[in-house]
């Protein structure tokens, strides 16, 4: 009876129940034999998943990460890496991508910021709040082509606002030099999914904010503005800053609604990629995996940032 | 006080003017098919193309296989890591970000590499096969939100106590995750199931690089050829994704608050 539940339940309760019985201990299971026969069970409800992660995450970005670091014959070298910074064309839609990515962030972040907490600490009445965050839900998940489709209908070229403007104010926003290709053209664009975004995000850790910490300040007798300074600006910035973040990974990798404008002649990185996975456009596929590398280090890079702030802002936000 | 109010309007209102702007006008522009008059010509155009009826049914059918496939590796996973494998949770917890990471296109391009047609796995060397990979492909785009729906649902519920009453009534563990487990977490499942069919709907770079015939592909040549079909399916496609929206609101009131003990 003992051996037979000491099999079932594990490798460290065996040897204390072989100690208390005499017979058992005398010849003890090999504990090879017990692990091999435990190891299935143990791990059966995970198995689907970390084979299906190995399968179709870890491995195939695997295959490019070490592809980028491999000539065509599979020797080791640089010269993929390198060419990302030499290659003017690539290295020009990385940073347009960057700067797309970082002022969309940057923008959609105080934007969203400014619209939480009007909605939360603004005293605007609760359907105000209950409709945005609604309707944030909805707009920070609704991007890619149908995103660009609505934008052109508006601010294209026969879209309504275009030539509301020009009729009504004689404004022609394209003579001002107005694009969606341009940078600030689709930094408007993203700004429709990123400032929604921010907004489910940090209404939340405004929620958090505790109202006996204003009193408590209030009672030390700090103004309004020191309250903001020295409680609320230090409590909110990290997931401030963490989101900001993800607001610009999330810019980094959308390509569907710049497509969508501009078909594959946009030079930002991910559209870059889609040409070169589609036709071999650089006439080297090494460098594609080059570029996928660059991209997966920028987001890593930018999550590993955005992680940490997080666990330092959840210390105050419980 | 006063002041604030009136500076908390004026922000609402800037934005609300962003937002509804361009939606009101994509739908305006959707409008004018017809010289002179309003009407819904685009919209008969567009739910009348045979291509939209196939690729829309083709997209539909890929995000339900994709729940499925969502739903058998998640709950599985989430559940024994509760059970009987706590310390597994940072691991999984990390795998499941990464799709946040490493961006779509990135994964496609890896996909294509791996499992193209004279490799030992051959996915794309066939249409069933490249559109099981873009299945698959879908199932790793929404696993960070399959998954966090899926753990907290597991956290309201007490998961040991229900594992071992059902073991005491004999059942066994497909038993006990079908017909005990999955019940108890099915609106956290939906939630993440609706979220999910609205990822997946229009998505484009998956589907376009693997070349299949699903609705974000065809939006692309739409948009490409045509004036008014791309408005009038603009606001299709915000229709359904606020459907989706809502109806993971409307769930949410059903789940229960909390769990009575913590595990």
């Amino acid at each position: 009876m003992a051996a037979r539940l000491s099999l079932e339940d594990g490798a460290g309760r065996m040897t204390d129940l072989s100690l208390s019985n005499q017979s058992i201990a005398s010849k003890p299971a090999p504990p090879t034999e017990a692990t091999s026969f435990r190891l299935p069970t143990q791990w059966v409800g995970v198995a689907p998943f970390f084979v299906f992660t190995l399968m179709f995450l870890i491995m195939p970005t695997l295959y490019l990460v070490i592809g980028a670091f491999q000539t065509g014959e599979g020797a080791f070298t640089l010269d993929n890496i390198l060419q990302l910074v030499s290659d003017p064309s690539i290295s020009n839609s990385y940073w347009v991508s960057i700067k797309i990515s970082f002022w969309s962030a940057i923008v959609g972040a105080f934007a969203g910021l400014a619209i939480a907490i009007a909605i939360v600490r603004g005293g605007l009445p609760n359907w105000v709040r209950s409709a945005t965050l609604t309707f944030s839900g909805v707009a920070s998940n609704f991007a890619g082509l149908p995103l660009a489709f609505a934008f052109i209908a508006t601010l294209g070229r026969v879209g309504i606002v275009t030539v509301l403007l020009r009729d009504i104010f004689n404004l022609n926003i394209y003579a001002l030099g107005f694009n969606f290709l341009t940078t600030w053209g689709l930094i408007v664009v993203y700004l429709f999914f990123q400032i929604p975004l921010m907004i489910v995000i940090i209404v939340p850790a405004i929620d958090g904010l505790k109202k006996e910490w204003n009193e408590a300040a209030a009672t030390l007798g700090a103004t309004q503005w020191q309250f903001w300074r020295m409680v609320v600006i230090p409590v909110l910035f990290p997931s401030f800053l963490g989101t900001v973040i993800l607001l610009f990974a999330n810019a980094f990798g959308a390509i569907a609604t710049a497509y969508a404008f501009s078909g594959p002649q946009l030079n930002i990185v991910p559209i870059k990629l889609y040409s070169q996975i589609n036709g071999d456009v650089l006439h080297n596929p090494q460098l594609g995996y080059a570029i996928a590398f660059g991209m997966i280090v920028i987001t890593g890079l930018a999550n590993v940032f955005y992680i940490w702030f997080r666990t330092r802002s959840e210390r105050w936000l419980k | 006080m006063k002041s604030g109010k009136f500076w908390a309007w004026v922000v609402f209102g800037i934005g609300t003017a962003y937002f509804f702007i361009p939606l009101l006008a994509t739908f305006e522009f959707s409008l004018r098919m017809r010289r002179g008059v309003h009407s819904f010509d685009a919209y008969q155009v567009v739910l009348g193309d045979p291509r939209f009826q196939a690729t829309f049914l083709y997209s539909v059918i890929a995000a339900i296989f994709t729940i499925i496939l969502g739903v058998l590796i998640v709950v599985p996973a989430a559940y024994w890591i509760r059970l009987r494998l706590p310390q597994l949770r940072p691991i999984v917890e990390f795998i499941t970000l990464l799709p946040l990471v490493i961006p779509a296109i990135v994964i496609v391009f890896g996909y294509i590499r791996m499992y193209g047609s004279n490799s030992p796995l051959p996915f794309l060397a066939s249409d069933l096969g490249a559109s099981a990979l873009l299945v698959i492909g879908y199932a790793t785009l929404a696993l960070p939100y399959m998954y966090r729906a899926v753990d907290t649902g597991l956290r309201t519920i007490d998961v040991r106590t229900l594992t071992e009453a059902a073991q005491i009534l004999g059942a066994g563990w497909s038993t006990i995750i079908a017909r005990v487990i999955l019940p108890n977490v099915l609106i956290a499942v939906l939630s993440g199931a609706f979220l999910t069919f609205a990822i997946v709907i229009g998505e484009f770079t998956m589907a376009s690089l693997l070349n299949r015939p699903a609705f974000g592909p065809y939006l692309q040549n739409i948009g490409a050829n045509r004036a008014y079909e791309p408005a009038a399916l603009a606001i299709i496609a915000f229709a359904i994704t606020w459907g989706c929206m809502s109806l993971i609101q409307i769930l949410s009131r059903f789940a229960p608050k909390s769990a009575n003990r913590p595990n």
